[in-house]
């Protein structure tokens, strides 16, 4: 009796198509069963005679896997088993139900080498660049090392970027490697796919992230599962980049935070930086991984300027966090444009309520870098995290598990989340206010921990 | 078109006989519970993927949708271990972490296998892209299921493949029926084929029965594109004997139109052609039937005695 649905368990014999002393060919149709869903013809796949019907027309609920018939050679002697005890359709596995392996981030993939710090750094520029040119700079540099990588989106070419990212790359690099595409990110991004598929490195830019909603089945069933469905064969290293998160009076459909979606995927990598500096060498990180890469910049800090590392080498390793200011009383954790209000934040809990905080930016928020975040609040034993993202299941949700899970005993007050509210941005400029985390909050929360009244 | 030789006859014939024998298999094991989940049939349609074989190179690429186990037996890949992915084992071709949608050959150009529908025209694209990228001279052939054919992406694929002049064949089967929707319940205009007209894609209808026809209109469209002209379409007609998937009735049509189509049933055609040209005696046939049986049961017991993955793979591949 062959299982003809995945819910299966038993059929009725409606019909023999066959009699005994038939001989019947691999494809011939057989019998008609009848299962929990519909009647079935069945074929037969081997050849031979009919030697015996082991149910009759209209027998029901026969289990499955029970020999109904027997087809074989007249001339070998056939043993007949109709009490054939019947097989385990599922041969199941036992499966050792090991937590640590089971819900830890693997973290064989991460370079175990700390994160280059900006303070400790004797290779920095003298001259001050912006975020934006960092960023043009160091995916020039990246196409001029290797003919693989290529730039599309939309404006990215003659238009020389919507945000001025890519400029100057069209001239340098000519129309075969900085590609304008239609308004279309579904099909555009799918292409992209598979030219990384295919082997190309491309960097697909997104206008805004808020666009890539239209493309997230490729990002997600396509980008970052396939090297898992084939088994290990067919990689894609892609990167994915643009503004994401809220810029200024764009209102909910163009100032969504993105953070927590993709980092919840995995085969992603995902990084938000926050300065020229880390976007440097991120970036390039971002480039030469092998895997896709969810890059997400932000466009208010596309002018923000600092100094930075002109090594056409300097990289920053992906999964590595930076202690941005070392601290006892209190541990921040934050990332991309938060870091800055978390700084100011810092400066007046120090002035105001002489609070020592330490401020730690992710800067690769999957795979997250754990083990920094874990060691700073064993050592000041207060967390709050700070981030641009809607509360419910965002990134200081998952680092709030973590630390409750592997430090509780360490920790003197609860983790507090500072979020946007929850709710689509609104257009009006005080109430776009009251959305976004602001340094008050920051000041707030860390009162809250500290049991400050 | 392509001068067939005697060899090539056989080849298709043995090749056709292969997929449908391979999938009566799948059939029988995943009524046996030795195959989980979704297992989409591809008999009835051998005619199609066997006739673009006929005319591929084997540096051109491929890329198809979950219905694909006869695209990677065309591509001349090991049945033993298309079924063992089939029943999720170690030796399947995705190390039993793909199953029957989801197969790939990186080495052979076979890019899958794609569970999405639609999802496989805009990758497919970009196989292409890269092709004329790196100045080589192969094309990507990106099949293309009729319930695709409405679906928004294939239609930004077409576009962006027409504006970047891309070397693609998009091969449109049409059997008919998305899941349990007909054609003419899905797509206002039925001639899929002319969906291209408004990028300048030019686009045929062919027999998809007869793999012949196939030949010819493959051969055709093939050089259109590898010249350097953009993409082209081939709407080839063709039916599932089977349901959408196996646990699909396929209530929705009638028996009289299954028994219709099996009256010009693809393989046949091809049999009777072989001996009507006397390039093999029936006996010649009936070795090769014999052989099949032979080649594919062995699979099956390849693929069936083939560990599970270790639980170790749990964890691996996520990454490179």
């Amino acid at each position: 009796m062959p299982a003809l649905s995945p819910t299966m368990t038993e059929g009725n014999l409606s019909k023999w198509l066959i009699k005994k002393g038939d001989t019947v060919k691999a494809g011939d149709l057989i019998a008609e069963i009848e299962t929990d869903k519909a009647t079935m013809e069945v074929e037969a796949v081997d050849e031979g005679v009919v030697l015996d019907l082991l149910f009759k027309e209209g027998e029901a609920n026969i289990p499955v896997n029970k020999a109904i018939a027997i087809i074989g050679d007249p001339n070998e002697k056939v043993e007949v088993k109709k009490e054939a005890p019947v097989e385990k359709v599922i041969e199941e596995k036992k499966i050792e139900k090991n937590i640590e392996t089971k819900f830890e981030t693997k973290k064989d993939n991460i370079i175990d080498t700390p994160s280059p710090n900006i303070e400790e750094d004797t290779n920095l520029s003298s001259e001050e660049i912006t975020m934006r040119q960092a960023l043009r700079d160091t995916m020039a540099e990246e196409m001029r090392k290797d003919n693989k990588v290529f730039i599309l989106g939309e404006e990215v070419a003659e238009y020389q970027g919507a945000y001025k990212v890519t400029q100057g790359l069209l001239q340098e690099f000519g129309k075969e490697r900085v590609l304008d595409t239609p308004i279309s990110e579904h099909g555009f991004t799918g292409l992209a796919v598979g030219a990384a598929f295919k082997g190309l490195r491309p960097i697909l830019e997104f206008m805004t992230f808020n666009f890539s909603m239209q493309a997230i089945d490729q990002i997600i069933n396509s980008a970052a599962k396939t090297l898992y469905m084939s088994g290990g064969q067919i990689n894609c290293p892609i990167v994915f980049r643009g503004p994401n998160g809220a810029a200024a009076q764009v209102a909910a459909q163009h100032s969504q935070d993105f953070s927590s979606w993709y980092s919840q995927v995995p085969g992603l990598k995902v990084i938000a930086p926050s300065t020229p500096y880390n976007a440097k060498g991120l970036l390039r990180s971002a480039i030469s991984d092998p895997n896709p890469v969810i890059f997400l910049e932000n466009e208010i800090l596309y002018g923000l300027k600092g100094p930075v590392n002109n090594d056409i080498n300097f990289s920053i390793p992906i999964g590595k966090a930076n202690i941005e200011k070392e601290g006892k009383d209190l541990t921040i954790v934050t990332y991309s444009i938060m870091l800055q209000k978390s700084k100011e934040a810092a400066l007046r809990l120090k002035e105001e309520y002489n609070l020592d905080i330490e401020i730690i930016d992710l800067q690769t928020l999957r795979p997250l870098d754990t083990e920094t975040i874990l060691n700073s609040v064993k050592k000041t034993n207060r967390l709050i995290t700070v981030e641009e993202s809607w509360p419910f299941g965002s990134i200081g949700s998952e680092i709030a598990n973590i630390v409750q899970r592997d430090a509780f005993d360490y920790l003197d007050s609860p983790v507090i989340k500072v979020n946007s509210a929850d709710v689509p941005m609104p257009y009006a400029l005080s109430l776009e206010k009251l959305y976004l985390p602001q340094v008050d909050d920051i000041i707030n929360a860390a009162k809250k921990v500290s049991y400050i009244k | 078109m392509k001068k067939l030789q005697k060899a090539d006859y056989i080849k298709m014939y043995s090749f056709m006989l292969k997929i449908r024998r391979f999938e009566e298999r799948a059939a029988q094991l995943y009524g046996m519970g030795k195959i989980g989940g979704f297992c989409h049939l591809y008999i009835g349609q051998e005619a199609v993927v066997v006739g673009i074989l006929m005319t591929i190179d084997k540096n051109d690429s491929v890329v198809t949708t979950y219905r694909d186990h006869g695209h990677m037996i065309a591509r001349g890949l090991d049945p033993k271990r298309i079924m063992a992915e089939l029943t999720g084992r170690e030796d399947g071709y995705s190390a039993g972490k793909g199953g029957s949608m989801h197969m790939f050959s990186k080495e052979n150009n076979f890019y899958g296998g794609h569970g999405i529908v639609g999802a496989q025209v805009p990758i497919g694209t970009g196989i292409a892209f890269t092709h004329k990228y790196n100045g080589e001279k192969n094309i990507c052939r990106t099949y293309i299921g009729d319930g695709a054919m409405n679906n928004g992406q294939v239609f930004e694929a077409f576009n962006l493949a027409a504006l970047w002049k891309l070397p693609v064949l998009y091969i449109i089967e049409n059997n008919k029926y998305g899941m349990g929707t007909s054609v003419d319940r899905a797509a206002a205009g039925l001639d899929l084929y002319k969906r291209g007209e408004a990028f300048g894609i030019p686009g045929e209808k062919v027999d998809g029965m007869n793999v012949f026809a196939v030949i010819e209109a493959a051969d055709k469209a093939g050089k259109y594109v590898r010249e350097g002209n953009g993409p082209y379409i081939l709407e080839v007609q063709t039916y599932r004997y089977r349901g959408h998937s196996m646990s699909d009735p396929a209530k929705y049509r009638t028996k009289e139109e299954l028994d219709n189509y099996k009256q010009t049933d693809p393989i046949e055609i091809v049999k009777a052609e072989i001996l009507k040209k006397k390039i093999a005696t029936n006996d010649e046939i009936e070795k090769i039937n014999k052989d099949t049986l032979e080649e594919i049961k062995k699979a099956a017991e390849f693929a069936t005695n083939s560990p599970f993955p270790k639980d170790s793979e749990l964890y691996t591949d996520v990454y490179l």
